[in-house]
C-alpha cells in the first residue's frame, strides 16, 4: 500500500512535467515562426527551432520555455529590433545565431536582453553584428556560457558592450569569446559572479570593465589586444587568477588598470607585451603574487596614492621599465621578487640577494615626466644618468626597493 | 682600384690590430651570450658595445691608418693613378675590413645565439656604424696634416657622437618640456648615425614602452616602410657625405 501511494504521489506531483509539449518551428513543420510558437507554449514547454531565417522583429520570450535552436537557425534584427528580449524566469536559449541588432543611441538594443529575472541559462549561441551582445540588468544566477560574440564597429558611440551586466547577482559567464564590442564584458555593480575561462580580444575599449562590483571574481580569462585592457574600478574584494593580459598597446593602454581597488587578489596572473602591464591608482590591501610580467613597456606602475600593496613572489621578465611611479611616497612593499635587472649578489647562498634591488629607474622617473626622453632610453647617457642615480638614491624614491630580491625566477 | 684595394686590405691584416679588434668582440660577444640566461637579456649588453666600441674603434684606427700610409699614398699618386681612386680605394679597404671585423667578432655570435629581427637589426646597425665611422675619421683625417691633432679631432668627434648630443638633446627635452617635441626629436635624430642605430634596435627591443606615449611618433616615423627606407637613406648620407668631401679634399690636397 505504502508503495503504491509513493508511485501515485510521484505521478501527481511530477505531472507538470510530463504536460510539457515539445513545440517544432520551422518551414517543414506546422508552426512557422517562432513568435507563434510562443504563443501557443505553456510554462515548461520547449520550442525545437529549425534551420532557416528568421526576422521576426522583436521576440518577447514573456514565459519559463527552452528555446532551443538546431542547426543554428538565424534570428535576424535587421539592424533595428532587439533579436530576444528575456521575460521570464528560468529560461533556456540555445544554439541560434543571432545577428543584426538594432542600433539606437536612446535605447540599448541588444542580442539578447534579460529584464530583471532569475535562473536563465543563455548558451551556445552566436551573435554577430548586434549593438549590444547579451544584456542583464538586475538578472540573478544567470548562467551565460560557450557563447561567441562578434562586432565589427569601428567607433565607440555606435558599439555597444559583448556581455553587458547591470545590477545583477550570481551570475556565471563561462568559456564565451568576445571580440570587436565597445567592453567585451562589462561589469556594474554586480556581486559575487563569477567570469571563467573567456577569451576577450580585439576590443574597442576594455576587454573587461569592472565597476562597483564587489565580491566578484575571474579566473583563467584572456585578455589580448584591447583598446584599453582590463579595468578594475571603486570595487573591493576582487580574485583575480590565472588570466592572460597580452599585446594592450598604446598611450592609455593597461595590461590591468586598477583605480581605487580596495582587498584585492591578483595572483598567478601573466602580462605579456603591454604598454603598461598592471596600473595602480588608490588601490589599498592589494597582493599580487605568483605573476609573471614579461616584455613589458612597464611592468608596473604603481601611483604614490596607494596603500598597503604588497608584491612578492613574481617574475619580472625583460620588461623595459619594471617600477614607475609619480612620487617619494611609498606606503607599498615589494618582497621576495625575481628581477632579471637585478646585479646583486647571494653570498651566503640563501637564494636572496644580498643587496636590496630598486626597481624604479632614474630614467623612468625621466619619461615619466618627459615622455619624449624615451627617444633618448639606452644610450650611453641614459646609462650614465641610471648607475649615478644608484650608487646614490635622490630623485628615485628612496623606500621602494625589493630588500631580499631572488636570485632565481619563481617557479610557476 | 681593385689592387689598391686588396693592398689595404692586406696591409690592414698584417697590422694585427684588427685582430686583436675581432678577437676582443668575439670574446666579449660570446661571454655575454654565455653569461645571461636569455638570449634578449644579452643583445641588451651587446647593445652598449655596439653603439660605444665600435665608433670609437672605427674612428680611431681608420684616423691613425690613414696617417700611417701617407708615405704609401704619395707613392701611388705618383703613379699614373687618379687622386680619387686612391682615395676611395683606401676607403673600401678600410670600410670592407672593419665591417668583416665587426662581422665576424659580433655578428657570428649573434646569428648562432639570437638570430631574431632583433639581432639582425642590431648586426646590420653594427655593420653601417663601422662603415659610417671609418668616413667620419677619413674626413677628420684629411682635414688636418698633423697626426696628433687630427687623432685628437676623432676622439672629439666620437665623444660629441656618443655623449654630448645626446646631453644636449637632454638638456633641449627639459628646457622646452612645455612644447611637443616629438616630431623635432626625430628630425634632430638624423644628425647623430650612433642616435639612429640606437632607435631602430630599440624599436625591435622596446616595442611595448615604445607603444605608448610618443611611441606612436617613433613607430610611424622609422616603423613604416616609407620611414624605414628614409632611415636607411639618411644612413647612407652619412657614409656618403664624409666620403665625397673627404675625397674632394684630397683631391685639392698639397701632400
Amino acid at each position: 500500500m505504502k508503495y503504491y501511494l509513493t508511485i501515485v504521489l510521484f505521478f501527481l506531483l511530477s505531472g507538470n512535467c510530463l504536460n510539457a509539449r515539445t513545440i517544432r518551428v520551422g518551414k517543414d513543420h506546422p508552426v512557422k515562426t517562432i513568435q507563434a510558437a510562443i504563443l501557443q507554449a505553456q510554462t515548461g514547454d520547449t520550442i525545437l527551432v529549425f534551420p532557416g531565417h528568421y526576422k521576426e522583429k522583436n521576440i518577447i520570450i514573456s514565459k519559463t520555455i527552452f528555446l532551443i535552436g538546431k542547426g543554428r537557425p538565424v534570428i535576424d534584427g535587421e539592424y533595428k529590433y532587439e533579436n530576444i528580449s528575456i521575460k521570464a524566469p528560468s529560461v533556456l536559449v540555445e544554439g541560434f545565431r543571432i545577428i543584426r541588432s538594432g542600433v539606437s543611441s536612446i535605447e540599448d538594443f541588444a542580442g539578447i536582453k534579460i529584464y530583471d529575472q532569475s535562473f536563465v541559462v543563455i548558451r551556445d549561441n552566436i551573435l554577430e553584428e548586434t549593438f549590444f551582445g547579451i544584456y542583464m540588468q538586475y538578472a540573478k544566477h544567470c548562467l551565460i556560457q560557450n557563447n561567441i560574440l562578434r562586432a565589427f564597429n569601428k567607433q565607440e558611440q555606435q558599439s555597444g558592450n559583448g556581455i553587458h551586466c547591470w545590477k545583477s547577482d550570481s551570475l556565471r559567464i563561462i568559456g564565451n569569446k568576445i571580440s570587436g564590442h565597445r567592453d567585451g564584458i562589462y561589469f556594474e555593480f554586480v556581486t559575487h559572479s563569477i567570469i571563467w575561462k573567456n577569451i576577450s580580444e580585439n576590443n574597442l575599449r576594455y576587454g573587461l570593465h569592472f565597476m562597483f562590483s564587489n565580491n566578484d571574481a575571474y579566473i583563467s580569462n584572456t585578455f589580448r589586444q584591447n583598446g584599453a585592457g582590463v579595468a578594475v574600478m571603486f570595487t573591493h574584494h576582487i580574485r583575480m587568477e590565472k588570466n592572460v593580459f597580452e599585446d594592450n598597446w598604446g598611450d592609455g593602454a593597461y595590461g590591468l588598470l586598477l583605480k581605487e581597488i580596495s582587498d584585492g587578489f591578483i595572483t598567478g596572473n601573466r602580462f605579456s607585451s603591454n604598454t603598461i602591464a598592471v596600473f595602480m591608482e588608490g588601490s589599498n590591501r592589494i597582493h599580487l603574487s605568483g605573476n609573471k610580467l614579461s616584455k613589458n613597456g612597464w611592468a608596473m606602475k604603481v601611483l604614490a596614492n596607494c596603500m598597503d600593496v604588497t608584491v612578492s613572489g613574481n617574475n619580472f621578465l625583460g620588461n623595459t621599465f619594471d617600477v614607475g611611479t609619480n612620487g617619494s611616497l611609498v606606503l607599498n612593499t615589494f618582497n621576495q621578487n625575481y628581477w632579471d635587472k637585478y646585479e646583486g649578489y647571494d653570498l651566503d647562498r640563501d637564494g636572496k640577494g644580498d643587496v636590496p634591488y630598486r626597481p624604479v629607474s632614474l630614467y623612468a622617473m625621466v619619461v615619466e615626466q618627459n615622455p619624449s626622453a624615451m627617444i633618448l632610453f639606452r644610450s650611453f647617457m641614459s646609462a650614465l644618468l641610471d648607475k649615478t642615480e644608484k650608487l646614490i638614491p635622490t630623485i628615485t624614491p628612496e623606500n621602494l626597493k625589493d630588500d631580499f630580491p631572488l636570485m632565481k625566477p619563481v617557479q610557476l | 682600384m681593385k689592387k689598391i684595394i686588396k693592398y689595404v686590405i692586406i696591409d690592414i691584416l698584417r697590422n694585427r690590430i684588427v685582430l686583436a679588434y675581432t678577437l676582443f668582440l668575439l670574446l666579449i660577444s660570446m661571454s655575454v651570450f654565455n653569461l645571461e640566461d636569455n638570449s634578449a637579456k644579452g643583445l641588451l649588453s651587446l647593445l652598449n658595445i655596439i653603439l660605444i666600441i665600435v665608433p670609437l674603434v672605427s674612428l680611431l684606427f681608420s684616423a691613425i691608418y690613414v696617417y700611417n700610409s701617407a708615405e704609401f699614398m704619395e707613392l701611388l699618386v705618383s703613379q699614373p693613378l687618379k687622386r680619387k681612386t686612391i682615395w676611395l680605394s683606401l676607403y673600401t679597404g678600410l670600410a670592407i675590413s672593419m665591417g668583416i671585423a665587426f662581422f665576424v667578432g659580433a655578428g657570428l655570435p649573434i646569428l648562432l645565439y639570437a638570430a631574431t629581427a632583433t639581432g639582425l637589426t642590431m648586426l646590420l646597425m653594427g655593420i653601417l656604424l663601422s662603415v659610417i665611422f671609418v668616413a667620419i675619421a677619413m674626413l677628420a683625417a684629411v682635414m688636418t696634416r698633423d697626426k696628433a691633432k687630427g687623432i685628437g679631432v676623432s676622439i672629439l668627434l666620437w665623444l660629441y657622437f656618443s655623449l654630448l648630443f645626446d646631453g644636449i638633446i637632454l638638456f633641449i627635452l627639459f628646457q622646452f618640456a612645455d612644447y611637443p617635441l616629438e616630431n623635432f626629436m626625430v628630425g634632430v635624430s638624423a644628425f647623430n648615425p650612433i642616435d639612429i642605430s640606437r632607435i631602430m634596435i630599440l624599436l625591435q627591443l622596446d616595442e611595448s614602452a615604445l607603444m605608448g606615449y610618443t611611441g606612436a611618433v617613433f613607430k610611424q616615423v622609422f616603423g613604416t616602410t616609407p620611414g624605414l627606407m628614409a632611415t636607411f637613406l639618411v644612413l647612407f648620407i652619412w657614409v656618403s657625405m664624409p666620403v665625397w668631401i673627404s675625397a674632394r679634399k684630397f683631391n685639392r690636397k698639397d701632400l
